[in-house]
């Protein structure tokens, strides 16, 4: 949605560079059933806000999960 | 909608994480390898090459590239993380297993490329002289009267509260669409400095929004 878009999440967020730092871990977090967004506060948020984060973090653990399988 | 205007955090400091985490005996194995000489490193080199360009390939495929493209794209994009990740060995805090680590630079490579790659012969809408976020009244779907009301005070906030270069970014990034990678390339700046004007200019409307309503 457009407004969500030009808004950005309402919480704290952290940038580009640290939510690159911070994937791999909030990724084996996340796949390991557990608390991602306590392990990494305010990676989920920035997730929100930045399209490219979000589609990369969304193949790391696609990857990781299909690695897993195999 | 809350109107909260929310602060970017360079890093938050995670109250469950362990100070220092025990890397798994396959981790440290990659980087005694990784940081060994001769045959051992070229082995375990070649290694990693393989497992970036599978990831890589993962990441064409999944983002619709013709096949001719795919194994471009992955070649060059497992070639540049690899150069990354040994770059950057130092920087593996073990917080993950290593190759969960190297993986998001090949995907990383691969999703920059490729965005790019699409957008090469578009123009990238900049520094626009008309807009706007008012939608036209046969707009499909319908726009509903409260959310048109909410567009139009965003509007006027991009007006009066940003300076030219925030709403230049924020429209080309939240209204056209345009990557930020792409945005970041044609200003010859980067991803994260982008965001962080894209961020500013976010917390300038929450507080517009919030004085108006």
């Amino acid at each position: 949605m457009t407004l969500d878009r030009l808004l950005g999440p309402a919480q704290p967020e952290i940038g580009c560079d640290a939510c690159f730092e911070e994937l791999d871990h909030y990724v084996e977090v996340e796949v390991a059933g557990k608390d991602a967004d306590a392990a990494v506060p305010g990676l989920r948020a920035h997730l929100e806000g930045c399209p490219a984060c979000r589609e990369e973090h969304d193949s790391l653990l696609a990857f990781v999960r299909s690695e897993a399988e195999a | 909608m809350s109107t909260v205007a929310a602060p970017i955090v360079a890093r938050v400091k995670p109250a469950v994480r362990a100070a220092k985490p025990t890397l798994d005996p396959e981790s440290r194995r990659w980087l005694e390898e990784l940081r060994s000489k001769g045959a051992v490193r070229e082995e375990a080199v070649a290694r990693l090459h393989d497992l970036l360009l599978r990831a890589a390939r993962f990441e064409a495929v999944r983002r619709g590239a013709t096949a001719a493209e795919r194994d471009e794209i992955a070649e060059e994009a497992a070639t540049d993380a690899a150069v990354n990740v040994l770059r950057r060995l130092d920087d593996f805090r073990g917080h993950s297993r290593f190759t969960t680590w190297a993986y998001k630079f090949a995907l990383l490579e691969a999703a920059v490329k490729l965005r790019k790659r699409a957008w090469q012969d578009r123009e990238i809408p900049f520094d626009r002289e008309t807009w706007s976020l008012i939608p036209s009244r046969d707009a499909e779907p319908p726009v509903e009267a409260e959310q048109a009301e909410l567009l139009a005070t965003v509007q006027q906030g991009i007006r009066e509260c940003l300076t030219p270069h925030q709403r230049n970014v924020l429209l080309a990034l939240a209204v056209d669409g345009v990557p930020i990678d792409v945005l970041a390339d044609k200003l010859d700046t980067n991803r994260g400095a982008l965001y962080k004007t894209l961020h500013d200019a976010r917390r300038k409307l929450r507080a517009y929004l919030e004085e108006t309503q």
